[in-house]
């Protein structure tokens, strides 16, 4: 349930879509459904959250998830991924901006299949910078 | 029990009460046309793979249950693959086999090899590749449960051709797939959503595809009729109410009547039932419904808010939340709010010029409406005749009208009015289509003569593409490009050709006359309808624009 203060102005957080999906092409930047973000102005550090995920281990899921954030432009800056003790399912950690667009990352995620459970790791941040070690 | 990975396929389809399946055979997937020798199955030939998904669409969108196709690996895959996008955009439960290259040769650019794994994974609701024969025991009753669950979808099954042929043993079926339990929704914000209705003064409710895909239709008109809410449709909502209810405002958006989109501008609440806030319907989102807040009702959680921040948001099977609203919503006469709105209707109805001369485009689907029962299934091909027809037809029932409305796909209309003719054979299939979008799937000619569909295409041939060629007119300063046909197909003889019964309206010195004869008799008919180039859909919100900068349309508008 979402609950609003109807004082409240309508829409801070909508999409704004003056040049939602044209087919007849008079909107030069053919916009996206859901457009991402705007950028943040050079130098200004995006405030990052680590998405812990659950999903089944097989060889379709990464197509599933990074698939989807391709699709939805959604960032995604970084992601780590290991099958857990039987190999049944994996973790999967994963990067991503905290912007006006995470519940709705959240709940296209969650409508994955192959995506059992999502939680925001508070401690996330610490295994993104343990791994920049080796490949930073 | 001891079977091939093909039989097996048949015996879990039989289960989940499939009798008939369109598709195409292929290298890839011989053993699976094999078992249907050994099976129930009524398999039906089309002639291009997109056509097996889209009957598959026109049983399903018409049964309301999950509908299954089959194409071979490779070009089969690659065909077939609009028509599932088009399912995914529409929430329409399909179940789409492919054949697949074997096991040991995926990877090995073998013939026929495509990653149809891959090709599908932004088009469906779930995907699988098959890897071995014990896991079709698992998936395909998933594949079910999947695709009718919450919010429906298309479902691709990827099966090595090794995988078909391979033996199994096991003890027991499993259990035929049936969706989950819909998701649970508190009785507080019920009460919530019933407080703001009875607050408001001006409601209106924006009913979509989720009042038919939960048969919620008898609940939502009970719903509008105990407070006095008027309901406009989205396009795929039409059916949701019957044309002649008095609260029926049609459909509202970028086609909708100029009175409808007032109404919506005027509204200090908006219902929304069963709709994902499409462009086509709200205009420019941050200027549609102004004055409103919004109660937003979908089954679908990631809906609530994607496009517009709702008040209250209800994640929920519509059908179940509006059953639970009903007893604590007033009844309510709402008379200044039913004055208004009927005031809104009476003076700009959706106009429709040339009603009455049969070759216009009112005039052949009014009068086509007026020789059909009104449980006739009606379906369209994309473009000016799409739009027409979504206006002016008078729908009575849900699942009756069958058209392409996220994805907007040419060639839709013919396949998916043979796949609805097969699921229901005593009824009437009518294709409304334009001379541009038949030609996408007119191979399907063969197969509804082959099958001796009662499909009756119905062809608004205005010589153009002319949706384009009106956008060109309205926003391209009439600097028309690539929208004319100079080639001009003789159709009645096309389909005379293809052994199917044929008129051209043009030619019939009693044009009603021959309508209805053709509409009457049974089997399959190509009824060639002449009408003028330049006529436009009016209203029209030009895109990306707000709704209130609707052009055209008005009533005393030149006949
Ligand atoms: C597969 C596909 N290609 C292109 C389009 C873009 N398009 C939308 S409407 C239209 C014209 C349709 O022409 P026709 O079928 O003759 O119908 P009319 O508008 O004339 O009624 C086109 C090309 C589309 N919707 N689908």
């Amino acid at each position: 349930m979402q609950q609003r203060d109807p004082h409240e102005e309508m829409n801070p957080n909508e999409a704004d879509h003056d040049e939602a999906t044209c087919e007849g092409g008079c909107c030069s930047k053919g916009a996206a459904y859901d457009p991402p973000a705007p950028k943040a102005p050079a130098g200004t550090v995006v405030p990052t959250v680590v998405l812990r995920l659950s999903v089944r281990n097989h060889p379709g899921v990464m197509s599933h998830v990074c698939g989807m954030f391709a699709r939805r432009a959604f960032n995604l800056e970084g992601i780590l991924v290991l099958p857990v003790m039987d190999g049944t399912t994996s973790t999967m950690l994963l990067l991503v901006h905290d912007d006006r667009r995470l519940d709705q990352l959240e709940r296209q995620l969650s409508k994955l299949e192959d995506v059992l459970e999502i939680h925001r790791e508070a401690t996330g941040h610490r295994a993104f910078a343990a791994v920049a070690e080796f490949i930073g | 029990m001891n079977m091939t990975g093909a039989e097996l396929i048949m015996r879990l389809l039989e289960r989940q009460g499939i009798t008939t399946i369109a598709g195409i055979p292929g290298g890839a997937n011989l053993p699976m046309y094999d078992a249907f020798h050994t099976s129930s199955i009524q398999h039906i030939l089309v002639r291009h793979e997109q056509a097996a998904g889209f009957m598959a669409q026109g049983m399903a969108r018409t049964t309301g249950l999950p509908a299954v196709c089959f194409a071979t690996s490779g070009p089969g895959a690659t065909n077939i693959l609009t028509a599932i996008a088009d399912a995914k955009l529409d929430s329409v439960p399909v179940i789409c086999i492919t054949g697949q290259v074997p096991t040991g040769l995926i990877g090995s650019d073998a013939f026929q090899e495509i990653d149809t794994y891959g090709l599908t994974v932004p088009i469906t609701k779930h995907n699988y590749l098959v890897r071995t024969v014990e896991e079709l025991l698992t998936v395909i009753p998933d594949a079910f449960r999947i695709a009718m669950s919450g919010r429906p979808g298309p479902v691709v099954i990827d099966v090595p051709k090794d995988v078909q042929s391979a033996r199994i043993e096991f003890d027991a079926y499993p259990e035929p797939g049936a969706p989950d339990a819909p998701p649970r929704f508190s009785h507080d914000d019920i009460f919530r959503a019933a407080g703001l209705i009875n607050a408001s003064e001006k409601p209106v409710i924006y009913a979509g595809a989720g009042i038919i895909g939960s048969n919620a239709a008898p609940a939502l008109h009970a719903l509008a009729e105990k407070a006095s809410i008027p309901v406009a449709c989205t396009l795929l909502g039409l059916g949701s109410m019957p044309d002649s209810h008095p609260l029926y405002l049609g459909m509202l958006g970028m086609h909708g009547s100029r009175g409808t989109n007032m109404i919506m501008e005027e509204c200090d609440l908006v219902i929304a039932l069963g709709v994902r806030f499409d462009d086509r319907a709200t205009g420019k989102a941050a200027e549609f419904c102004p004055k409103a807040h919004i109660i937003h009702i979908d089954i679908d959680r990631s809906e609530l808010g994607k496009i517009k921040l709702p008040m209250l948001g209800i994640e929920a099977d519509v059908r179940l939340a509006i059953e639970a609203l009903l007893p604590e919503v007033g009844a309510d006469k709402r008379s200044d709010w039913t004055a208004r709105t009927t005031e809104l209707r009476e003076a700009h109805p959706m106009a429709m010029p040339g009603a009455d001369d049969l070759l216009t485009p009112y005039g052949i689907i009014r009068q086509t409406a007026a020789m059909l029962d009104d449980d006739a299934i009606i379906s369209t091909d994309v473009g000016q005749h799409q739009m027409w027809t979504a206006q002016a037809y008078p729908f009575t029932y849900p699942r009756q009208w069958l058209t392409s409305g996220g994805l907007g796909t040419m060639g839709f209309g013919l396949p998916t009015a043979i796949g609805a003719a097969v699921a229901f054979p005593e009824r009437t299939s009518v294709c409304f289509s334009g001379d541009g979008s038949i030609l996408m799937n007119i191979q399907e000619l063969a197969t509804a003569v082959e099958i001796n569909a009662n499909v009756k295409i119905v062809l608004l041939n205005n010589g153009h593409l002319g949706l384009v060629r009106q956008q060109q007119e309205l926003f391209y300063g009439a600097r028309y490009m690539a929208s004319r046909f100079e080639a001009r197909p003789d159709f009645a003889t096309i389909a005379r050709g293809f052994g199917m019964a044929a008129c051209d309206l043009a030619n019939e010195a009693n044009p009603a006359e021959a309508l209805a004869a053709a509409l009457r008799q049974p089997g399959p008919c190509f009824i060639n309808v002449p009408i003028a180039e330049e006529d436009c859909v009016f209203p029209m919100v030009p895109p990306g624009a707000a709704n209130h900068t609707m052009i055209g349309g008005e009533t005393h508008a030149t006949a």
